[in-house]
């Protein structure tokens, strides 16, 4: 069975608005909430599906929440990287996921593309650069076909398949499956899996990063059809345009 | 949309449960010029409503909150929203269904149909549950649930189509004007609106829209942990939104609510989760809605484990997942009441920390009191105006509810007391009380001695006098110190601490007026005579019972309990004539009560003071000046325990000073300390003595209470035209004294009722008033001087007859009671000669 390293982060919840801390050095969870990214738990669901699969973080204490709630949907061993994520870069990211991957001799490592809080699009390439694997970037599944693994997702001329020798590194976009939610005995068992903790291997670098700032509100795309009955006409014609009306 | 008008009769500000329901029954009401306002969008502008588990269990052991809920169920029924499922209250242990049992005891008062069941009928209803986790439960078939936006939504639209409402959302409060003590203007982000009322309808929100107004609204945002599980196919397989009964599984303080497909699992057993108002996100910055928190998954996992050992199969089914999970906010007060009145703001008034259970129970009740002046069901114990100073703090709410949340589910003795942020008011002689082993319970933030440990070489004295109770429930919060001390007062003499009492003085040229607008009793007296007098409501029922003294001829001074003193503040205030010279004052922190009383405190109080205090000089209901070993007193001669015997106001400085002379001079006596209990309960219940909020509230008159005097004063007062009415018609229910005859239970331990237990017929069977109500113990308590435990109920007229032999239920067991006394006339010394 694929030995499979599934790597999450601990990332305000960013569904709704966005609102960041007063040093514009992360965002602000206090409304929102805490969670990994929707890329991630793609990631996830496809490591769940492959095989063997363990999840790993690099986080402070709170980011355990993220391992359990991983290990509630099927991973069954997770590793944490403890460490304050705000003071590494993606460079230091990549190298101590790399000693993760050493230590367990996993074929395949999968990531989100990128990480809803920081962004940086970075640690999936570094990580392969770092253990010298081939890696596939945004791909939407991932299967691993006797031996080898069938990455599929759209690219700038259509869609794209991607066939790798094992192992790997192959970063997620979310789209591609339908991540599944806990169930309770799922979330029992997770409880009581043990976390493997570890320090990491060497000090970081940073992440260089000055400050994070908002983009300026999305202009309005709020077109108003009419009032009242008035509007019956402008509001079928555009369903029939969206396709939820026959014409 | 709706704009903002300039102007309003009165704006309601919310559009959850409780907003809907006012604005509808204000309409209902005939007020027109109705406006609605909500930051949110409707039908769901994102407060607790919307995320409400939207279920009802309507047994409760208060009265108040009970009534609510049936009023609400009634309602929800008439509008469609209601589907019955029936419920479970599962017991894990014996010591729970012993609070099943109590649970009975208020369902049959209260008049709702409930029974005690084993694990084999509950498993029948909910197949998946597993029987070996519980040892028996309550069942109420009447138990359901609701679509409470839906609710909204029909109310609100009935009050729209009479024209009576314009409904703005989407429009955010950011001020409101007060002039002159008045609610002049609610400033929005879409205008201004002039309005003669304000309603704070705004759930978790309602502090911080009270503090535009510099009015405390003292309820705290609170998470209630909820998951909903699913696709269960035991579920799916039935049609609709529910067919299995809600299971409330006490012991581990969850619930199991069947939600079509799946299952929901709340939660009362997690560490209490507060938040402030200011902290609840906006619509924008929430993920879900503002009132539906990030769920923390750790404080629920123990709950987790506990829900699925109860149903295994069906939290556990294939395909079952996590699907839904939050940390809902509701409203948490410091008493676990409601908040609703006219606040201290004139014309703003709030209706806030209600339940779903109770929303439109309190909307009718809420628009009544507006309109009409009272509500028909009493809610006195809601009243926003009952809260004192410390009460008002955001810290004392906080500390409170992190106190009682876990026994949201829990089983909590009535007389339990709070542990948090007590010592909020102690009398001067707190310290020298402490001492004597006083054992203190809380009334208005006062530290009242109950009993005093000093006493208990008393008990050898007195043996079984002392009526000792075998049983730790009927034992806890309570000694026998109590009646022993009861006794001696009997005996010889008393002093009690009687700090707490609200006193206020009400002086000028309105003072006259004033108290008889308030007053039933005729206060237009000679100076210095005392007056104990009812206080009623437009409509006839008791708003409160306290006692006035005519100090001079523009100066009454008004003596009430610490309980409801600032309700009665409030309302004295509210009839304090506005010609800017006649003044309401507060002399509660500044005058300190001590009673003394017995056969020998005249002989104490002479020893002294060189005044005379003989019936001749000094008679019973007058008051005057004294000087008690060179401290000034104001000295009334009344009481509520029976005996001969002072009320001694006396300045707080003094106070400490007075209560070691009284100590020290009665000890010669036999004197003694007395406690709370003795004043509150044994010395009141062997002279039938009424208590506010227990035999005297809105839905009681003093014709059914049994305290109508031969004359009605000619000047008006507040209820008089519903009094003399209620006068003249036979009354729909009789307040009497029942002597219980024998305590004896099945396992031949005496048993010793604590009060709202269900007064039956000799073999069991139910009693209902001319109200429709049942008869249940308003009071209960030991009458040493007696030998006898008593009880005070209301009785239907026809079985208000001396000699009749009736049943109290207890614990689920019958015990044999006597009626002892139809009206106020007392079973110990009828003739009133101890007092004289």
């Amino acid at each position: 069975m694929t030995s499979v390293l599934v790597c999450v982060k601990r990332v305000v919840d960013s569904s709704s608005e966005v609102v960041l801390t007063d040093d514009g050095q992360a965002v602000d969870g206090r409304y929102a909430g805490f969670t990994m990214s929707a890329h991630e738990e793609c990631a996830v669901e496809l490591a769940v599906q492959i095989g063997d699969a363990r999840v790993v973080t690099l986080g402070d204490a709170d980011a355990v929440e993220q391992l359990r709630a991983a290990l509630a949907v099927g991973c069954t061993a997770a590793t944490h990287v403890v460490a304050d994520p705000q003071t590494f870069g993606p460079a230091d990211v990549a190298r101590e996921l790399a000693a993760v991957v050493r230590e367990h001799d996993h074929d395949l490592v999968l990531l989100g593309n990128d990480a809803a809080d920081s962004g940086d699009f970075q640690v999936g390439i570094r990580l392969a650069y770092e253990l010298g694997w081939p890696v596939v970037n945004g791909v939407a599944t991932v299967s691993v076909q006797d031996g080898t693994i069938v990455a599929d997702g759209a690219g700038p001329n259509g869609h794209e398949t991607y066939r790798l020798p094992l192992p790997a590194v192959v970063t997620v976009l979310e789209g591609g499956v339908e991540p599944r939610y806990p169930t309770v005995p799922g979330r029992m068992k997770a409880k009581k899996v043990p976390i493997d903790e570890r320090q990491p291997t060497a000090e970081p670098a940073g992440p260089g990063r000055v400050r994070l700032l908002l983009p300026p509100p999305a202009p309005s795309d709020v077109q108003v059809l009419g009032k009242g009955a008035e509007a019956a006409p402008a509001v079928v014609d555009l369903f029939e345009r969206l396709g939820v009306l026959a014409r | 949309m709706a704009t903002v008008p300039a102007s309003a009769k009165v704006v309601v500000i919310g559009a959850g449960i409780v907003g809907n329901s006012l604005v509808h029954h204000l309409a209902r009401l005939g007020w027109r010029d109705i406006v609605q306002l909500d930051k949110g969008p409707l039908p769901n502008p994102g407060g607790s409503t919307g995320h409400a588990s939207n279920f009802i269990f309507p047994v409760d052991h208060s009265r108040e909150i009970t009534d609510l809920t049936l009023d609400s169920v009634r309602q929800y029924q008439e509008m469609g929203v209601f589907t019955e499922s029936g419920g479970f209250e599962l017991a894990r242990t014996e010591e729970r269904m012993e609070e099943l049992r109590r649970r009975m005891s208020s369902a049959k008062a209260w008049g709702i149909e409930a029974e005690l069941v084993d694990p084999a009928f509950v498993k029948e209803k909910v197949p998946f549950i597993e029987e070996d986790q519980f040892i028996g439960a309550f069942w109420t078939p009447s138990v359901g649930v609701v679509d409470s936006l839906r609710a909204g939504t029909i109310m609100r639209e009935a009050a729209l189509e009479t024209g009576a409402l314009t409904v703005v959302p989407n429009v955010e409060v950011t001020g409101l004007d007060v002039e002159d003590g008045r609610i002049r203007r609610v400033r929005t982000d879409g205008g201004d609106i002039e309005a003669e009322y304000v309603v704070i309808a705004c759930g978790v929100w309602s502090p911080k829209i009270g503090d535009m107004a510099g009015i405390s609204i003292p309820l705290t945002p609170a998470v209630h942990q909820m998951i909903s599980v699913g696709p269960c196919p035991q579920l799916a397989e039935r049609e609709g939104e529910i067919s299995f009964p809600i299971v409330r599984d006490m012991d581990t303080f969850c619930y199991e609510r069947q939600h079509g497909a799946d299952m929901e699992v709340g939660s009362y057993a997690h560490r209490a989760i507060l938040h402030e108002p200011e902290d609840i996100p906006s619509i924008e910055q929430a993920k879900l809605s503002p009132t539906e928190m990030p769920f923390t998954s750790d404080d629920f996992d123990p709950q987790l484990e506990q829900a699925y050992e109860l149903m295994p199969e069906l939290l556990g089914a294939e395909g079952a997942e996590m699907r839904y999970a939050i940390n809902g906010l509701l409203s948490l007060t410091c008493d676990g009441n409601p908040i609703l009145g006219e606040s201290l703001v004139k014309g703003l008034w709030t209706a806030a920390a209600v339940w779903i259970k109770e929303g439109p129970g309190v909307g009718r009740a809420v628009a009544e009191w507006m309109v009409d002046g009272h509500s028909e069901i009493d809610v006195s114990h809601s009243d926003i105006a009952r809260f004192h100073p410390h009460q008002m703090r955001r810290e004392h709410t906080r500390l409170r509810t992190t106190e009682a949340f876990i026994k949201t589910y829990g089983i909590v003795h009535p007389a339990e007391q709070y542990e948090s942020d007590r010592d909020q008011r102690c009398s001067p002689m707190h310290a020298s009380q402490a001492e004597l082993g006083a054992v203190f319970f809380e009334t208005g933030g006062w530290e009242r001695p109950h009993w005093y440990e000093s006493n208990a070489g008393l008990l050898e004295r007195y043996g079984d006098a002392v009526m000792p109770r075998e049983h730790e429930w009927d034992a806890r919060w309570w000694s026998p110190i109590i009646n022993a001390e009861h006794l001696r007062m009997r005996e010889a003499a008393g002093v009690i601490d009687l700090s707490a009492f609200e006193v206020f003085d009400i002086a000028g040229p309105g003072a006259l007026e004033t108290v008889q607008t308030v007053c039933v009793a005729q206060c237009d007296v000679p100076v210095g005579k005392v007056v104990y007098t009812p206080v009623l409501d437009p409509g006839g029922g008791f708003r409160s019972d306290l006692t006035v003294m005519r100090l001079g001829d523009r100066h009454f001074r008004v003596v009430t309990g610490a309980a409801h003193g600032p309700a009665d503040r409030k309302w004295f205030g509210d009839h304090v004539p506005a010609d800017g010279v006649t003044t309401l004052t507060n002399r509660t922190a500044d005058v300190v009560t001590l009673g003394l009383w017995g056969p020998r405190s005249r002989d104490i109080l002479a020893s002294l003071t060189s005044d005379d205090v003989s019936d001749a000089g000094f008679g019973f209901l007058t008051c005057r000046d004294l000087q008690v070993k060179g401290t000034p007193v104001l000295a009334s001669r009344i009481s509520y325990v029976g005996e001969l015997g002072w009320e001694l106001y006396v300045g707080a400085d003094d106070a400490a000073g007075l209560w070691d002379t009284l100590l020290d001079a009665g000890a010669a006596h036999g004197a003694v300390p007395v406690g709370i209990g003795v004043y509150g309960t044994t010395g009141r219940i062997e002279k039938s003595y009424r208590a506010f909020g227990f035999e005297l509230d809105g839905e009681r008159s003093i014709v059914e209470a049994g305290m109508q005097r031969p004359k009605v004063k000619a000047a008006d007062f507040v209820g008089r035209a519903a009094y003399l009415a209620q006068r003249e018609s036979a009354p729909e229910t009789v307040l009497c004294t029942l002597v219980v005859d024998d305590h004896t239970s099945a396992s031949g331990i005496k048993r010793y009722m604590l009060g709202g237990e269900p007064v039956l017929t000799r073999s069991g069977e139910s009693l209902t008033d001319g109200h429709g109500h049942h008869p249940y113990v308003t009071s209960a308590g030991s009458a040493p001087s007696l030998g006898r435990h008593l009880l005070l109920a209301y009785l239907p007229p026809s079985e208000a007859v001396i000699g009749n032999e009736l049943a109290v239920s207890y614990m689920e067991e019958l015990y044999p009671v006597t009626v002892g006394s139809v009206d106020a006339t007392p079973l110990l010394d009828p003739t009133n000669e101890r007092i004289r």
